[in-house]
């Protein structure tokens, strides 16, 4: 009789790297809903597209390195990738857009890095600041909430302005774009940008109909939606608590600063957490591990660095929302964060009395 | 803030970093009583169970033994001995597959027992009437060696002299399935704790930690009662996880002290015994009942019975599913040890040792077997769950990339093979592995380093008694030279040195265009002189012959040169038998062209050949000069003995100049001159000898040597400064003769 030889351990808790997207991609469900209801349906549409294109370019780009394409498809990355990048992105923007980005961030940032784990980017991100830079302007045609549309939009209507720049009733996305009073809506930290380089004050710019209550009408919703989703990931010990808290807390600190010293330019901590995408960013988009630190100390690092990019690139810098070149940056500084933030090995003695 | 030991005594437990929760499944064995098994009827003796060496032997194949007798010797302090597990016949001593992760066959005694089951003599101790080194050479004696893991010999863990601070009793059995310790101490925890009143007399600790896991509620309690008369005994209840029966985690669990990388637990004045080691002392000092049998947990779904056993050293681990009922199943997994630490068996003859806690024999919907390995998405549980603080994932990259700095650098050496990582790796990589082939890798480099290391010292070594050897020859040569300038003085005679002057010229004049010289030339020379030496060698042999009558020691420096490098024997013949033709030769052309000088010095031919041999092989050079040295000396002495007239001082004058001249900048002429002046000293110096003015030959060893240098060193411009040198002492030499 043989038996089979195997090393140990001989056994293995069930959590698999599958069952952790998939997950990741659920916990973003109640933040899509929230998308979908108060935004219109464009958000559904954006991650089917971004879903069939992400699995398409992922068994492209295996089959020609050769390697197994379904078990690697069913490690859910790319499906994550896919709707990380939908749930991004203006909800109508024409349909081009969202594949060239997936098929970007899957074909270029992942896989010719050398496949899952081995891309130093954060692949969403890299396509959404590739899209952000070559397609500025359907990057920035967020609808006002559907509370505030002028005209209302069908799941029919999702479909046809997102593949043929009309709502089927025939209004184009400018159109759409403009509220009930006939002006056209932007995203609030957009409309506030442009309000404070219009030299209002901010208590004048927040007194526009986009904003609600702190943050912004919907925005609010979504954040809070995502926050709950991400709260739920860290119960489930899916992702670590480390960097979504460095995050928030890093840029509540530094808005909450800024706006003391200057209370008419700078808008206050809540309105920074609530609005644009910053739970998003910090729950599912910064706790992507291949890209982040994968140190303890370093996530806190990581997480704190991107708070002060977005707050730094959101008050002073040329974009209205800065997640996306945040995470890019802090991604770029990964290598450098994990070396200096090694744990100390048991029985070693901490790296600063080595000296 | 409360001292260390107060916090310790009012019940404080620590924490260590990482482990992981996975499921117990002890439910399976630790309610039932431990079965004894019956006596089977083999038992596989492997000779070494634990860390160290094994013991001589001390029965032989058809002896018949006793329970308790000693098969083994304690020899060595690092040996313990092997038992009789009961009493039967030797059959052989074969070697058999081991308990080991390797499975490599091992030296193995099979014991065919009689079913008496007969005792040896015993003899009881009362451990508190008798001193400490009864006591460990009882231990010693009775086999034991750690129980829990690695099997260390425990005679050298308790005789510590260190002074020890707190005696840790391991309880914790943290891996899944075991209860074997469980059963021990709920069912013997008053010999438990003799054992530890025997280790506390040996090492003196301040307090003793009992450490048990909080899934152990019967054995806590059962500990606890028979710990109550002791002050100092202390139970301590951990938190269940894995790794907390690691002994560096337990000592951060019990006492928040780390035990410092690359020291041991005694180095902060801790020690660590395991409870069935404990058990096992007690039996040992109060009973005479050395190591025999222990308990082995024996579980699994493919069995129908599953349950602790008590099962005599060296049953095969056939006998211990078959009295539990086991069902195989296909692609069946037989572990030896825990899930997390253990190991699979290849087939069930792997007889039971005194390490061997647990046999599991799962299905495989219990235990399933990795599936396949995806790629690392960096996602840190890994070190979230390393006991040690690692980095796994880094580990697992620098394994990949076979970088052993980097590896280094991430302290993979720290890594205690827990598998904690690749439990809860969700890409399934089966981190361990790789960190296993990666430390063999480093091994195997480090022990390729030491080799060089040493194989460096060496020659390095080699090298300055040749040099301390050369100098002294030189010392040597110098008081001789100074002698013999006193006798010159005193005879005066000069007839010899004017024949010397005139030889020496007329070579110089055949033997300067040697290098012009063309190959066919060199060739017929060197046939020609081969011809003379075949001529000359049968006179020489009637030389020797009386020279040996007149010298009888000249045979032994030749003798130990050839034995300096017994390794290249081979080398040092060839080399020997090279010099020696060029020497016969040299003698022998010498004899032939003293009257008609026109002939052309073969000798630069076969010295280039010499040279060129060297060349080949810096060792045999080395050899070469060894050689030559022993020659000299040999010479030496025939010079103290026959007290030679005055030597031809003038004659260095002329080779000197020789030398000088072929110092080109040009590597290879170098050698070639040197070569040649070697060629031609040596020349001289036999053709001296045999006229009984010797006393240049030694230069000519000395010019000999520092050409072999030269070529040891391989570098063109050392030979080249080599040769100078050489120049230059010849030159000083002759100075001080001509003064
Ligand atoms: S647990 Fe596995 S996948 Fe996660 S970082 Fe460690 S090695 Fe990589
Ligand atoms: S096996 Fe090594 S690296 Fe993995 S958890 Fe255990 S100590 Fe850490």
């Amino acid at each position: 009789m043989s038996f089979k030889i195997a090393s140990s351990p001989h056994q293995h808790n069930q959590r698999s790297t599958a069952h952790i997207m998939r997950l990741v991609a659920l916990a973003c469900l109640p933040g899509i809903a929230v998308q979908a209801v108060l935004f219109g349906y464009g958000v559904l549409i954006q991650l089917v597209l971004a879903i069939v294109t992400a699995w398409l370019s992922e068994a492209l780009i295996l089959k020609l390195r050769g390697k197994p394409v379904l078990s690697r498809l069913k490690d859910n990355s790319a499906l994550l990738t896919a709707v990380l990048l939908a749930i991004a992105i203006p909800p109508y923007a024409p349909w081009w857009i969202i594949v060239i980005g997936t098929a970007f961030a899957i074909i270029m940032v992942k896989q010719l890095y050398g496949g899952l784990g081995n891309n130093l980017f954060n692949p969403a991100m890299a396509a959404y600041v590739l899209l952000l830079v070559s397609f500025p302007l359907q990057m920035t045609q967020w609808l006002p909430p559907l509370s505030l549309q002028s005209v209302d939009l069908t799941p029919l209507d999702a479909v046809c302005s997102i593949f043929t720049h009309y709502s089927c009733s025939g209004f184009s996305l400018p159109q759409l774009q403009a509220n009930i009073d006939g002006i056209t809506m932007a995203t609030p930290l957009d409309t506030l940008r442009t309000d404070l380089s219009r030299g209002l004050t901010l208590d004048e710019s927040l007194s526009r109909p986009v904003f609600f209550a702190f943050a912004g009408t919907g925005w609010l919703w979504l954040n809070l939606a995502y926050l709950a989703g991400g709260l739920l990931l860290i119960q489930q010990k899916i992702i670590s608590w480390r960097i979504p808290l460095a995050v928030i807390a890093s840029l509540f600190v530094l808005s909450a600063i800024a706006t003391l010293a200057a209370p008419d330019t700078i808008a206050g901590p809540l309105f920074h957490l609530f609005s644009g995408g910053t739970m998003l960013a910090a729950f599912f988009i910064a706790t992507d591990p291949v890209s982040a630190s994968t140190t303890n100390k370093g996530r806190l690092v990581y997480g704190a660095l991107i708070g002060l990019l977005v707050f730094l690139i959101r008050n002073f810098g040329g974009y209205p929302d800065a997640y996306a070149f945040a995470v890019l940056l802090a991604n770029m500084a990964v290598p450098l964060i994990d070396y200096y933030t090694r744990p100390r090995t048991y029985g070693h003695r901490p790296r600063s009395e080595l000296k | 803030m409360p001292g260390l030991f107060q916090q310790i005594q009012a019940g404080k437990l620590w924490d260590f970093h990482g482990g992981i929760h996975p499921p117990g499944r002890k439910e399976q064995t630790n309610q039932k009583p431990i079965a004894v098994l019956p006596i089977p009827d083999r038992l596989y003796l492997p000779l070494r169970q634990h860390i160290g060496v094994a013991g001589q032997l001390l029965v032989k194949v058809g002896d018949r033994v006793l329970k308790g007798q000693q098969l083994t010797g304690a020899d060595n302090s690092m040996a313990v001995p092997v038992h009789a597990p009961t009493s039967g016949t030797v059959l052989s001593i074969t070697p058999h597959t081991s308990p080991h992760p390797s499975a490599l066959p091992e030296l193995t005694l099979v014991l065919e027992p009689d079913g008496l089951d007969e005792w040896r003599q015993r003899e009881p101790l009362n451990f508190l009437t008798c001193d400490n080194l009864t006591l460990l050479s009882r231990i010693q004696d009775s086999g034991i060696a750690g129980m829990g893991g690695a099997g260390f010999p425990t005679h050298i863990k308790a005789g510590l002299t260190q002074p020890v601070d707190y005696l840790i009793i391991n309880a914790v059995e943290c891996e899944p399935y075991i209860s074997a310790d469980d059963l021990l101490m709920q069912e013997a925890a008053t010999t438990i704790v003799k054992g530890i009143d025997i280790l506390c007399r040996l090492l003196n600790p301040k307090a003793v930690l009992i450490g048990i896991e909080d899934d152990k509620p019967i054995a806590a309690a059962a500990m606890m009662a028979a710990c109550s008369q002791r002050e100092h005994y202390y139970v301590r209840v951990v938190p269940t996880k894995y790794p907390s029966g690691g002994e560096k985690q337990l000592i951060q669990l019990l006492t928040n002290k780390e035990v410092p990388n690359g020291r041991r637990p005694a180095d902060i004045g801790i020690v660590m015994q395991n409870v069935g080691t404990a058990f096992a002392i007690a039996q040992a000092v109060l009973d005479d009942h050395p190591l025999l049998s222990r308990i082995v947990t024996v579980a699994g779904d493919t069995l129908n019975q599953p349950q602790n056993v008590l099962a005599l050293l060296g049953t095969p681990v056939s006998a211990l599913l078959d009295a539990c009922g086991f069902q195989s199943q296909p692609q069946q997994r037989v572990i030896m040890g825990g899930p997390m630490m253990g190991f699979t068996l290849p087939d069930l003859s792997v007889p039971v040792v005194k390490t061997t806690n647990c046999v599991l024999a799962p299905t495989a919907q219990e235990l399933p077997a990795a599936s396949t390995e995806m790629d690392c998405i960096r996602c840190s549980a890994c070190a979230d769950a390393c006991p040690a603080s690692l980095l796994p994932q880094q580990l697992l990259w620098y394994s990949k990339a076979k970088d052993s700095d980097k590896l280094n650098e991430y302290n993979l050496a720290d890594c205690i093979e827990c598998g904690a990582c690749a439990y809860v790796c969700p890409s399934e990589i089966p981190l361990v592995q790789y960190y296993r082939v990666a430390k063999a890798d480093i091994r195997e480099q480090q022990r390729e380093a030491l080799k060089a290391e040493q194989a460096k010292a060496r020659f390095e070594a080699r090298n300055a008694r040749l040099e301390q050897e050369k100098q002294e020859r030189q010392q040597r040569n110098q008081q001789l030279a100074a002698a013999r300038q006193q006798q010159q003085l005193a005879s005066g005679a000069n007839t010899a040195v004017a024949d010397a002057l005139a030889r020496i010229k007329a070579k110089q004049a055949q033997t300067a265009p040697a290098d012009e010289r063309n190959k066919e030339q060199i060739l017929a020379e060197r046939e020609l002189k081969k011809q003379q030496a075949r001529d000359y060698q049968q006179q020489k042999a009637q030389q020797q012959q009386a020279h040996q009558a007149t010298e009888p020691h000249s045979g032994q420096p030749e003798q130990t040169a050839a034995t300096v490098n017994t390794d290249s024997k081979a080398a040092a013949v060839a080399a020997a038998i090279a010099r020696a033709q060029a020497k016969k030769a040299a003698q022998a052309t010498e004899q032939h062209t003293t009257e008609q000088q026109v002939m052309p010095t073969p000798d630069t031919g076969k010295g280039n050949e010499a040279v060129v041999s060297a060349e080949a092989d810096p060792r045999k050079a080395a050899i070469a000069a060894a050689i030559a040295r022993a020659k000299a000396k040999q010479q030496t002495q025939t010079e103290n003995e026959t007290s030679a007239p005055p030597a031809a001082a003038g004659t260095v004058d002329k080779p000197t100049a020789e030398s000088n001249s072929a110092a080109p900048e040009d590597p290879r002429k170098a050698a070639v001159a040197a070569a040649l002046a070697r060629a031609k000293a040596k020349k001289q110096a036999s053709a001296e000898a045999t006229e009984q003015t010797a006393p240049l030959a030694t230069e000519a060893v000395i010019a000999d040597k520092v050409v072999a240098d030269a070529v040891v060193t391989e570098d063109p411009r050392k030979a080249a400064i080599a040769a100078a040198i050489a120049r230059a002492k010849a030159r000083k030499q002759a100075d001080s003769e001509n003064s």
